[in-house]
């Protein structure tokens, strides 16, 4: 049975945060994650913002968390290559007998430590967000709010994590942990694993990981947040995030531009009671598309290029649960929103416990630089003409919508925790995520895959097992 | 890099309009062709039906393309493959195009003119806004396609197909043919868009249902399908609750519509229609930017190749008359603009303007209706005065429709023209 | 005798048609069309119905990995799967032109299956 100082479970924003900061420390550290790939969860459904911290309740640990990881994202992107921008955010009030309200969310947002927050009236919003609706009477603006790329994002942690030692084992599921003397067994379906420490970072299921080893339990609701992105002639509709101050309409949504130019709209919030139902609903999408007409007017809907559900990691007590709950087992649970804004701090703050714990020492020559592949259409023309010079698949261009080269994927195929799925090409150059919705390059990044990995063309699938594309060779 | 002009996109468009450029004088055409091999989505499109217009036989896709990739060759047109074209700008009174390949990396390339031929791209699940979950086994119906016939396999073996576009049925067909069972065709229209032939060879030959009036409502199953619920809809197309049935299979696939690629057109700001997605041209089937002309299914959707076989001659030989007038400094700013009004059942007209002094003697308009008529008049009027009446025993929004305009019509100082088809 | 009930496939119209045929199926009427073209492909389809089969080949050592294949001219519907076996079966070395011969009197129609397209040989 291989042994680990510390096993982290789940590879999502949290769990890969974790892995890259406990990589900074000599031992030795596995991820497991039971999906094919990382961020496959709530990593990679959500709203895709950076929270400025104003929305926490003070003392919290998510107010704690929110704002740190806020401010370490500047360095965290440059280390990482992850596309992250400060748009700002605003918080439209849209009934004026909620204005109190939305002057406690700046208190709030004062008392947790925010920097870079006021209030503006109806016109000076608009003003700044011209769409927005005339309705707004009101609204906070949060200058350190941020967009990112939550897949980019969980990608760099974890491959970081990888490039310095920081072991990955996927399509693997925790089926049950045991108590062995001082150690954890952790018993998977590829077999047993022990280690010092567990960190549980396994999103919607951390209850069940939770609840057989401690004795005060967590109850974790998946609450589904369905979205609409639009396409990229949408972009540019509002230049902020815009959410709207919960009231009389109840939770509201946002829209927001996203890093790639796409305009997001959403999300629902329901509490369910499937932790792995995903699927979206004609009334949930309805739904968005009309709270989203709260706060900004003229919203193109129509061009709707995809839609998608996330589940936040919804924990009775709503709060995070942070820290050693059992002897050498970490949670890392009831990681809802703002878990993308605050797994920066989260992996920190973990991290440092456990080398403390386990007495581990710095590691000298842990490398914090990571690299995405490099988007070659966004180069300048000299040097993408270079590019294609030493290697002529950067030329060859497979996904038109995005503008993405065979290049690009067969970096993708390469990297550190390289693609091994259509999603996973997606994800990591955007190839298959445009207008078209992968209708022209799919089969051509199947064969790329099937070329490279290399496998046969009926293994290729779109994610984790069972999501085969093709099921018979014909001819 | 310079040449007289460009052609984007080597399909049955791109490859029509070149060597009709060529054969109207212009010797230097370029074609700009993104695949490894030129004749556009005709290489996937195995079955036959096509040319009965202009070979007068019925050939397969890849037989009607190998026609004008024959002329093209015998002319020795030179084409790019593998060569993504970019951007699109607008240098001095000529275009820039930036294209990328293996072969030659970034090209600039400056042409006098240019003919847009990039054809069109499948409206994906996305767009349709269907609820459920996101698994494999949703392919476009073209896609389906490229993998059964160029790749040789077989994406599904029980098949649902939304949408009844000829795409979709062909492709119902082609996957019983292969051994899968096509479970229904969901149309949410009362009647579909697809050729009768189609509906009688591809579906009534194999047994299988065409559902009128009926959508998918649910996608199941998290990694592959499983099984879609489609329902029937009222009129105003909603599903009506209470007609759902769930229906087991392990692929959707879609035949919902074709959108005109206009990327790059958008790029250099030619004007778009918001009916076709397509630019919107005068006569000469030239766009909003002067020298830029556009044909196929970039400027609006065809039903059959051959008319776009015939409209992207057009364009290739007004192109070179605009190349050949720029070369004798003749004045390339025709005054008298006169607007093609669509009226009626008829929803846009292909093209939206004409002038008098470029037309020629006898003018294709080309159109689309947007209902099933029966025993239907498609009238022609300039200010008022009756240029043209036709009966039609039948228009359906399937089925691309013309009416030929004659010059002598015309003294060029009409106020507008309206196409009017209807039931008198 | 006994009634088909058919969709015309002659144009856009669709009329749907009503064949009345004998035990030796014959054709005794037509209804339902709306002109003679219609009456013919009434006819027709009852008596011996015809249709073009469209598919591909596995290729040695091209290009790509299949061609698309036709059968020269129509052959009798109840072939169809017949012909589907042999083509499913069959497999043609690279290059190939565009109108060679792939299987010769594919399923005893007498009827030649085709290659609608030509395939260079693997660089």
């Amino acid at each position: 049975m291989k042994q680990y100082d510390a096993v982290i479970i789940g590879a999502g924003v949290t769990g890969s945060a974790v892995a890259r900061e406990l990589s900074r420390r000599k031992g030795n550290f596995l991820v497991l994650e039971k999906e094919s790939d990382v961020c496959e969860g709530t990593s990679k459904a959500n709203s895709a913002i950076i929270h400025a911290g104003f929305d926490a309740e003070p003392g919290t640990i998510k107010a704690k968390m929110n704002v740190q990881g806020n401010a370490m994202m500047d360095r965290i992107s440059r280390e990482l290559d992850i596309p992250f921008k400060r748009v700002g955010a605003l918080v439209t009030c849209l009934d004026e007998a909620d204005l109190p309200h939305l002057e406690e969310l700046y208190r709030r947002g004062e008392a947790n430590g925010v920097p870079g927050i006021r209030l503006l009236n109806g016109e000076e919003a608009r003003e700044i967000e011209p769409n927005l609706q005339e309705t707004v009477c009101g609204a906070l603006l949060a200058e350190t709010s941020g967009i990112v790329c939550p897949f980019e994002m969980t990608l760099g942690f974890a491959e970081n994590a990888a490039q310095n030692g920081v072991e990955f084992c996927f399509n693997t599921a925790v089926t049950s942990i045991e108590k062995k003397e001082k150690n954890w067994v952790l018993h998977t379906d590829a077999g047993d694993v022990e280690t010092k420490v567990v960190v549980n970072a396994a999103g919607v299921h951390a209850d069940e990981l939770h609840n057989q080893v401690c004795e005060e339990k967590l109850e974790i609701t998946p609450r589904r947040g369905e979205y609409m992105l639009l396409d990229k002639s949408a972009g540019a509709h509002v230049s902020r995030t815009v959410f709207q101050l919960p009231g009389a309409y109840g939770k509201g949504v946002l829209v927001s531009p996203t890093v790639h130019g796409n305009l997001l709209v959403g999300p629902t919030a329901a509490d369910s009671d499937e932790k792995e139902n995903n699927s979206t609903t004609a009334e949930g999408l309805a739904e968005v598309g009309e709270k989203s007409a709260l706060a900004v007017k003229n919203i193109p809907l129509r061009q709707v290029i995809t839609s998608f559900t996330g589940l936040r990691a919804h924990e009775r007590g709503d709060d995070f649960v942070l820290g050693e709950s059992a002897e050498g087992f970490f949670d890392a649970a009831g990681i809802e929103s703002p878990g993308l804004s605050s797994a920066p701090a989260v992996g920190v703050y973990l991290a440092e416990k456990i080398a403390e714990k386990l007495n581990l020492p710095e590691k000298p020559d842990f490398d914090p630089i990571r690299k995405g592949v490099v988007k070659i259409a966004a180069l300048p023309v000299e040097e993408r003409q270079k590019k294609i010079e030493e290697n002529p698949a950067y030329g060859a261009i497979v996904c038109r919508c995005e503008e993405i080269s065979e290049g690009e994927i067969l970096d993708a195929i390469h990297s550190t925790l390289g693609a091994k799925t259509l999603d996973g090409v997606k994800r990591r150059t955007r190839a298959g995520m445009g207008r078209c919705q992968s209708g022209f390059c799919s089969p051509r990044v199947m064969e790329l895959l099937a070329r490279e990995l290399p496998a046969d063309m009926r293994e290729i699938r779109k994610n984790g097992k069972g999501s085969e594309i093709v099921f018979e060779k014909i001819r | 890099m310079k040449h007289d002009i460009v052609v984007i996109g080597g399909g049955p468009a791109g490859l029509a309009a070149a060597i009709a450029a060529r054969d109207s004088g212009v010797e230097d055409v370029l074609i700009l062709e993104r695949e490894q091999e030129l004749g556009g989505i005709l290489n996937q499109c195995i079955h036959n039906g096509f040319g009965l217009h202009t070979f007068k036989e019925e050939l397969t896709g890849p037989e009607y393309a190998a026609r004008y990739i024959e002329q093209a060759e015998e002319r020795n047109i030179p084409a790019l493959l593998g060569t993504t074209v970019v951007s699109l700008e607008r240098q001095g009174d000529g275009i820039l195009i930036t294209s990328v390949s293996r072969q030659d990396g970034l090209l600039q390339i400056e042409a006098k003119a240019a003919v847009l031929a990039m054809g069109c791209r499948e409206r994906p699940r996305g767009a349709l806004n269907t609820p459920g979950f996101r698994p494999a086994g949703i392919f476009s119906a073209g896609t389906a396609q490229r993998l059964v016939n160029r790749e040789g396999y077989l994406p599904g073996k029980e098949v649902v197909i939304l949408g009844s576009g000829d795409i979709g049925l062909i492709m119902a067909r082609r996957m019983t043919l292969e051994g899968a069972k096509v479970k229904c065709v969901a149309e949410i229209q009362p009647y579909s868009g697809g050729l009768k032939r189609n509906i009688v060879q591809c579906l009534n030959d194999y047994g299988i249902p065409l559902k009128l009036s009926h959508t998918v409502v649910d996608i199941h199953g998290k990694k592959r399908v499983t099984g879609v619920t489609i329902a029937e809809v009222d009129e105003k197309m909603k599903p009506i609750p209470g007609t759902e049935e769930e229906i087991p299979c392990d692929t959707l696939l879609l035949s919902v519509g074709l959108l005109p690629e206009n990327e790059l057109s958008k790029e250099i700001g030619v004007d778009l229609s918001p009916v076709t997605g397509g630019p919107t041209v005068n006569e000469s089937l030239e766009t909003s930017i002067p020298g830029v002309f556009a044909c196929g299914n970039v400027l609006h959707v065809h039903d059959l190749v051959d008319y776009v076989s015939e409209e992207a001659e057009q364009a290739g030989k007004n192109c070179a008359a605009y190349v050949q007038r720029k070369a004798q400094g003749t004045e390339q700013t025709a005054e008298g603009k006169i607007p093609l009004l669509p009226q009626g059942a008829v929803r846009y007209t292909v093209p939206v303007t004409l002038n008098r002094d470029r037309m020629e003697d006898q003018l294709v308009v080309r159109f689309r209706v947007g209902q099933n008529l029966r025993n239907a008049t498609v009238r022609v009027q300039a200010d008022g005065k009756e240029l043209l009446r036709r009966k039609r025993p039948v228009m359906a929004p399937g089925e691309m429709e013309q009416v030929i305009l004659r010059k002598e019509w015309f003294t060029g100082n009409e106020k507008e023209i309206t196409v009017w088809a209807g039931q008198e | 005798m006994e009634t088909r009930e058919l969709i015309c496939i002659g144009c856009p119209l669709g009329c749907p048609l009503r064949v009345e045929v004998n035990d030796a199926l014959e054709v005794l009427s037509v209804s339902g069309n709306t002109c003679k073209r219609g009456e013919e492909y009434g006819k027709r389809e009852v008596t011996a119905p015809t249709r073009t089969v469209t598919s591909t080949v596995r290729v040695l050592g091209g290009k790509a990995p299949v061609i698309p294949v036709r059968t020269a001219t129509d052959i009798p519907k109840e072939k169809i799967f017949d012909c589907m076996e042999e083509i499913r079966k069959a497999a043609i070395a690279a290059p190939v032109k565009i109108g060679d011969i792939v299987i010769e009197n594919v399923a005893g129609t007498g009827v030649n299956l085709i290659a609608s397209k030509a395939v260079g040989r693997e660089e």
